[in-house]
């Protein structure tokens, strides 16, 4: 049980995530942010404690839905909402958009928008730890759509294979937030027990209460000591969702009913979080302030991407090689 | 007897090196016995004897390549040993990773697409160009091109033309379509002919020879009033008949299709008013053939040549009191209504006396047509400081034998006078040719 | 200078660079315990042992994913395929992830890959396993692509691809292993984006890539004969490419034919014409001419994939036509 110190830190860090979505959400709506813009909002609790137990050398890899783990790593959402915004002053200098956040300095290794795709990578990475004996590992966030496709399927039974000899240090962080994309987990496989299907790969892994923010830190930094200890993958399931439609364009929901997602609400983690901290005594009005402080950054975000500068046209053409090569440059 | 062969032992295999010999000719085999190592690019292994018997030969030495396939030994009875050996194979050199290809019959592989737009074409008509009467020192024969045909040719020998100075249109193309090649013009290029030369300027006068030297006496007469336009018009003519060396090239235009197109339009054209003239034809079609032979539109001012961008046709109008030529401006842009209307309008005001000096005073190239006086031809004298004039004379019915048959044939003769200081007797017969192309043909003069 | 075989320069570079680099590491199936179904890693498990050299199970996704993920981590992974024709698999993890990881992380992360294996048709392998796959992979702005033909060059470009910073699409003609040329000593690279011209000539310039390159010598022999002198322009490098060297050729000798195995239409040979009539336009003296293969799947039986490819006699009569030399 964590002090109301560490929990109001922990309080801040999500509520940042929330307010920051929302501005994101609002961005979109206004037309200022293009393309897609999967929003976390609901799942914070997933990835503020999973990186609760980041070390310096780790290497964290998601999908699309990557907002809150950019923030998280460190990257500020000045960058953050730049970048939506498509603004040369972006994380990734307006190159990437939503579903590219990279920020290797800080250890976050990107944003993927292909469903799957992604996974091979982070296995190759925890290969790559383990080869250097860096003593690091791997946190590789997938989604329940993710798990269908047959990269998890080769990636995981690379990881466990290699695992047997201590060479993936990987930690599966699967984000089970019920839907992938439109297809309820149960529209999308006979097995809907779906960290069983690590079990196919000699990968353990255990099942956690997303909403929980203390029950995720435990269950996490538990799976890190161990993967970090024997370079064996390991996985968490952990039972999330997304309060908000899959991406911003997304508003018609006809996957799902209304009374569900009230339901889901009322396991809002921030809601769950605020509780626990008024019960132990903390005032509303320090809540309030963390809020307000929060809107702020999120507002000054918005104001920094607005104002901000489009990407200089010359970028058009740069970071394609590692030169400045052309097709037809000889030598 | 019986064939050991080089087998295939990988998908890639091509040939095998026979490496040794575990059985000599005369030795006894079983089935099953390997009888000589071989080596492929990847593995050294044995072949075995299919059957039981006597290794009768062995083809192939020690060290030998062979392909695959190839046959290294026989196994027969113990009196064929030494006997009847198939021909030996033959070590193939070394690195080549191709088996020899079956003949292949279709070729499959795709062929280059030809450039859009050219088909092969049928063989050119021999129509016979009418070419100046001007000698000329072509080196090449008149190209057998059928009328209306595109002068076809590959772009490095369109550049090598303009660099050379030769004129495509003398040269034979021996390529699909008539396409001009290098081969073609190799010898141009390679310097063992010249390029075709400028035209002699040998013309046969059609005026009447004047007696030059004897200064006559003038024989009895009143006197008639010059006015000052036609003075001044006189004196141009004399300047120009002095100091321009004027030579003259004549074709004969077939008129038929004109007519035809001239009588079709003027019918559609009834309601609206304002007829085609056959000059509104020769108007639109020599500004076309300016279009196309830009050095005729051209002036010759304090020994200079100007080319003018713009194509000005002058059309020399007879008013009371001598001669007036007022011009359409860019005609070779405008429709042949554009120019018939205006035409009309400048004739009408050049007869009443209307024209502003902006419209007689400039132009570029001028035509003067006599064809409505029953002419069969005439030459007209240079309007300078321009290059040339074009005289017009009437249209001819004449006997034609076309297609083997007789038909009425409509002719026009057309005469240029041109300024031998500024042009050679192949531009203006060229360019003559163009003009009688869009008159023979005059759907491009409604198109162009 | 020693004399190897396409197959063993192309191990000994691999190897030598594995010595001096221990970052450089092998993925592919059946490359370790089995010494690779072409023999190309043979041995290379004995001397840098099974963490090195990773026989991979068959999911050509994922251990090629894993491979981008083990460089974007830093390390220099080479990644086989046991043939090209399996790289479909993977082409999520090549065009998707390789080729663009570098620009859409704005330059923070990039990804010093080597894919290689055998490419190229006409042993009778079949529709499934027969493709050359310059055009399809030459297409994609962010990976480097080329075919080296002489054992020379096949250790030259692997050295130089294990050591270049991108993502390097490597495809060895497989009809080609067990041919034979001459290799330098010592540590040599051959570098990207120049072409070879395999053999001078004035009067017209044939132009190919993989294993046709020999059948052009071999045609260019036969012209000879008739004092037709043929240039011969081995392209070797797709991806950069070479452009220079190919219009300087066709402006000496004003025609041009180029062939190749796969397909005619959107390829590598299309891409050769258009810069040709792009650069030399003014040049040309016949339209440039590719002989390509037929568009049909490969198929097996002997005759008929022997007329599914390029032929000497294809080349010829392509030759004939831009020399105006056709028997009408």
């Amino acid at each position: 049980m964590l002090d109301s110190e560490a929990l109001l830190e922990l309080y801040r860090k999500m509520v940042g995530i929330r307010l920051f979505e929302d501005a994101a959400q609002r961005g979109f709506r206004k037309g200022r942010i293009g393309g897609y813009l999967h929003m976390y909002i609901g799942q914070e609790a997933v990835a503020t404690g999973f990186l609760e137990s980041y070390q310096e050398g780790d290497r964290i890899i998601t999908a699309y839905r990557d907002h809150a783990h950019a923030l998280l790593l460190g990257a500020t959402p000045r960058e953050v909402m730049a970048e939506l915004y498509g603004k040369g002053t972006g994380l990734v200098k307006g190159k990437g958009g939503s579903m590219h956040l990279f920020d290797v300095d800080n250890g976050f290794y990107g944003g993927y928008g292909i469903v799957g795709g992604h996974i091979p990578l982070g296995v190759g990475m925890a290969y790559s730890a383990a080869y250097n004996k860096e003593n690091s590992i791997v946190q590789l966030y997938l989604g329940d759509g993710a798990i269908h496709n047959g990269a998890f399927h080769e990636a995981a039974n690379l990881a466990g294979l290699w695992g047997k000899d201590g060479l993936n240090p990987c930690l599966f962080v699967l984000e089970n937030n019920q839907y992938g994309m439109g297809t309820s987990v149960e529209r999308a496989t006979a097995n809907t027990n779906l960290g069983s299907k690590f079990d196919s790969y000699g990968i353990e892994w255990e099942q956690v209460d997303g909403m929980d923010i203390e029950a995720v830190i435990n269950a996490a930094r538990k799976a890190s000591e161990r993967v970090r200890e024997s370079g064996k993958p390991y996985a968490i399931e952990a039972l999330t969702y997304r309060i908000v439609p899959h991406g911003a364009a997304d508003f018609l929901e006809k996957y799902r009913s209304k009374e569900e997602v009230k339901k889901w609400r009322e396991r809002d983690p921030i809601g769950l979080l605020e509780k626990k901290l008024t019960d132990a005594g903390v005032e509303d009005e320090t809540l309030e302030k963390i809020r307000a402080e929060a809107k702020e950054k999120a507002d000054d975000a918005v104001t920094f991407a607005e104002e901000s500068p489009e990407p200089d046209l010359s970028e058009l053409t740069t970071d394609v090689y590692a030169s400045d090569m052309h097709i037809a440059d000889a030598g | 007897m019986a064939e050991v062969i080089m087998p295939k032992m990988g998908d890639a295999m091509e040939e095998g090196t026979l490496l040794k010999w575990l059985k000599n000719p005369g030795d006894e085999v079983a089935e099953g016995d390997p009888i000589a190592e071989i080596e492929t690019d990847k593995v050294t292994l044995e072949i075995e004897a299919a059957e039981s018997g006597f290794l009768t030969n062995t083809l192939v030495e020690e060290g030998d390549t062979v392909p695959i396939g190839t046959t290294v030994a026989t196994i027969g009875g113990e009196d064929e040993v030494g006997k009847g050996a198939p021909e030996s194979a033959k070590p193939v050199a070394e690195a080549d990773e191709e088996p020899e290809e079956p003949a292949a019959d279709a070729p499959a592989a795709e062929e280059a697409e030809a450039p859009a737009g050219d088909e092969p074409a049928e063989q050119p008509e021999t129509a016979p160009v009418q070419v100046a009467t001007a000698e000329q020192e072509a080196s090449a024969e008149p190209v057998a091109r059928a009328d209306g045909e595109r002068l076809r040719a590959s772009p490095l020998v369109k550049r090598l033309a303009s660099e050379h100075s030769i004129d495509l249109g003398q040269v034979n193309g021996s390529g699909p379509g008539g396409r001009i090649v290098k081969a073609d013009i190799a010898d141009f290029v390679s310097g063992k002919t010249p390029a075709p030369k400028a035209a002699a300027a040998a013309t046969p006068q059609q005026e009447p020879a004047q007696a030059a030297s004897a200064a006559k006496v003038p024989a009895e007469g009143a006197s008639v009033e010059i006015s000052k336009m036609k003075q001044r018009t006189g004196e141009r003519m004399a300047e120009s008949k002095r100091d321009i060396p004027h030579f003259y090239v004549s074709t004969v235009v077939d008129m038929s299709a004109a007519l035809d197109f001239r009588k079709q339009s003027n019918a559609s054209l009834e309601e609206s008013g304002g007829k085609v003239s056959v000059n509104d034809l020769v108007v639109k079609a020599t500004a076309l053939a300016l279009a196309d032979n830009p050095t005729i539109n051209r002036s010759y001012v304090n020994d200079q040549l100007l080319q003018h961008d713009s194509i000005d046709i002058n059309i020399a109008v007879a008013v009371d009191g001598g001669l007036i030529a007022p011009f359409i401006p860019a005609a070779d842009q405008k429709s042949l209504g554009a120019i018939s209307r205006l035409a009309k309008d400048l004739g009408t005001r050049a007869r009443e006396g209307g024209l502003k000096p902006n419209e007689y005073q400039g132009g570029t190239f001028t035509i003067s047509n006599l064809g409505m006086f029953d002419v069969d031809e005439f030459i007209a004298v240079i309007n300078p400081p321009q290059a040339a004039i074009l005289a017009v004379a009437s249209v001819r019915e004449q006997p034609l034998v076309r297609d083997g048959r007789v038909v009425v044939g409509h002719q026009m003769k057309i005469t240029l006078a041109a300024d031998h200081r500024a042009l050679d007797g192949a531009e203006v017969a060229t360019f003559l040719q163009s003009v009688k192309h869009y008159l023979e043909h005059p759907m491009l003069l409604a198109l162009s | 200078m020693p004399v190897k075989t396409y197959r063993d320069a192309l191990r000994a570079a691999m190897a030598e660079e594995m010595q001096r680099d221990e970052s450089v590491v092998l993925l592919g199936e059946d490359i370790g315990v089995y010494g690779g179904t072409h023999l190309v890693t043979n041995g290379l498990i004995d001397e840098f042992g099974p963490k090195r050299v990773i026989d991979t199970p068959i999911s050509e996704n994922g251990f090629t994913g894993a491979a981008i993920g083990m460089a974007m981590a830093g390390m220099k992974p080479v990644v086989e395929m046991m043939t090209w024709n399996f790289s479909f698999q993977a082409a999520d993890q090549i065009i998707q992830n390789a080729a663009k990881l570098r620009y859409f992380s704005g330059g923070q992360v990039h990804v010093p890959l080597v894919i290689r294996g055998p490419n190229g048709g006409g042993v009778q392998l079949s529709a499934q396993h027969t493709h050359s796959l310059e055009g399809f992979y030459g297409h994609f702005p962010g990976l480097k692509v080329v075919s080296p033909v002489t054992p020379e060059d096949v250790k030259g470009m692997m050295l130089e691809a294990i050591r270049d910073p991108d993502p390097v699409i490597f495809l060895e003609a497989g009809a080609l292993y067990g041919t034979k040329g001459e290799v330098p000593d010592g540590d040599y690279t051959v570098g990207f984006g120049k072409a070879r011209v395999a053999r001078e000539g004035a009067d017209v310039t044939l132009v190919a890539y993989g294993r046709q390159v020999n059948m052009l010598l071999r045609v260019a022999e036969e012209l000879a004969k008739e004092g037709v002198q043929a240039e011969v322009i081995d392209l070797r490098s797709i991806r950069p490419f070479d452009t220079e060297t190919i219009i300087e050729s066709v402006k000496k000798t004003n025609r041009a034919v180029v062939v190749q195995e796969q397909w005619r239409w959107f390829s590598v040979a299309s891409e050769v014409a258009a810069l040709i009539q792009e650069h030399a336009f003014d040049y040309l003296d016949a339209p440039v001419e590719r002989v390509s293969g037929a568009e049909v799947p490969a198929p097996y039986a002997r005759n008929l994939e022997v007329a599914a490819f390029p032929s000497e006699a294809n080349i010829l009569e392509a030759v004939q036509r831009v020399l105006y030399q056709e028997s009408k």
